[in-house]
């Protein structure tokens, strides 16, 4: 068993690093930055998702982190594209 | 055998979330985009690879789902890197003044419309 | 209060900023970005009240299409609010 103290270690760490990625989500000077904290905070979203699979200990969860991923690439990839012109 | 095995994912997933930790904040501390894209796409790969690893290793039934899962982020973060650093630099975002050197410009196929 | 909670009231308190910044936001594009986040947090919050159905859902359509029809529609228009 993963004892006490690493979860709450993991979870504190977790949590402090979506809240650096909101602030900067919010306050970054041009689009660009808020793009990359968005993109910051979709692969630590995936990673606190299968964390708390293993919390639940339902294996379920982790199918729901891959469509995560992925949706969340394609949407980065689509507000690149847009701020290149192209589109 | 079963503790050993507790052991080192317990550690994988402590260094995967420090690194996930240390990640956003360079995305929140450096300077300008191109030095974000480093922290934000750099370290956060490798900390969701670690804890992802951790995961499949603590619940050895899920490590073929976890071993797919690690794939998938190490094809496609990289992808989005690049793009968004393209972009920006198409966009026309200008480089941090302590930056001293700036190759792409040389070459046609970093000029682009657009405005970031 | 667990840390659960803690974490739950932090990414709440997180959407509720979003929410704030895209209504008062001029540029549609950043509008459009920050409302990535909102989707992430109904994500995450569908995930921990156990619904993982709704949560896939909520990720299909929110993160994904959601953004490339906002972005289709921004094209077809303009950027900045008057």
């Amino acid at each position: 068993m993963i004892p006490g103290w690493l979860w709450i270690l993991a979870y504190t760490l977790i949590g402090l690093g979506v809240l650096l990625g909101l602030l900067r989500a919010f306050l970054g000077p041009k689009t660009p930055d808020r793009l990359v904290a968005v993109d910051a905070l979709v692969t630590i979203t995936m990673g606190l998702m299968v964390l708390l699979g293993l919390w639940y200990r339902r294996g379920i969860y982790l199918d729901i982190a891959l469509i995560y991923g992925a949706l969340g690439f394609i949407a980065t990839l689509a507000i690149a594209r847009y701020l290149e012109g192209g589109l | 055998m079963n503790l050993l095995l507790q052991g080192v994912a317990g550690t994988l997933i402590l260094i995967g979330s420090l690194f996930l930790f240390l990640g956003a904040l360079g995305v929140y501390r450096f300077p300008d985009v191109y030095n974000r894209l480093q922290a934000g796409t750099k370290s956060t790969t490798l900390g969701a690879l670690s804890l992802i690893l951790g995961v499949g290793l603590a619940e050895p039934a899920w490590l073929p789902k976890a071993l797919v899962l690690m794939l998938f982020i190490l094809l496609t973060n990289p992808v989005s890197s690049h793009a968004i650093g393209r972009a920006s630099y198409k966009s026309g975002y200008p480089l941090w003044e302590g930056s001293i050197v700036d190759h792409c410009q040389e070459h046609d196929a970093c000029k682009g419309g657009g405005e970031a | 209060m667990t840390l659960l909670n803690l974490l739950e009231t932090l990414l709440v308190i997180g959407m509720l900023g979003a929410a704030l910044f895209v209504v008062r936001t001029r540029d549609l594009l950043a509008a459009v970005v920050v409302t990535a986040i909102i989707s992430l947090v109904a994500a995450i919050l569908f995930y921990v009240l156990q619904a993982p159905d709704v949560a896939i859902t909520e990720a299909a359509i929110d993160a994904g299409l959601t953004t490339a029809i906002f972005l289709v529609a921004l094209r077809k228009t303009e950027r900045y609010e008057k």
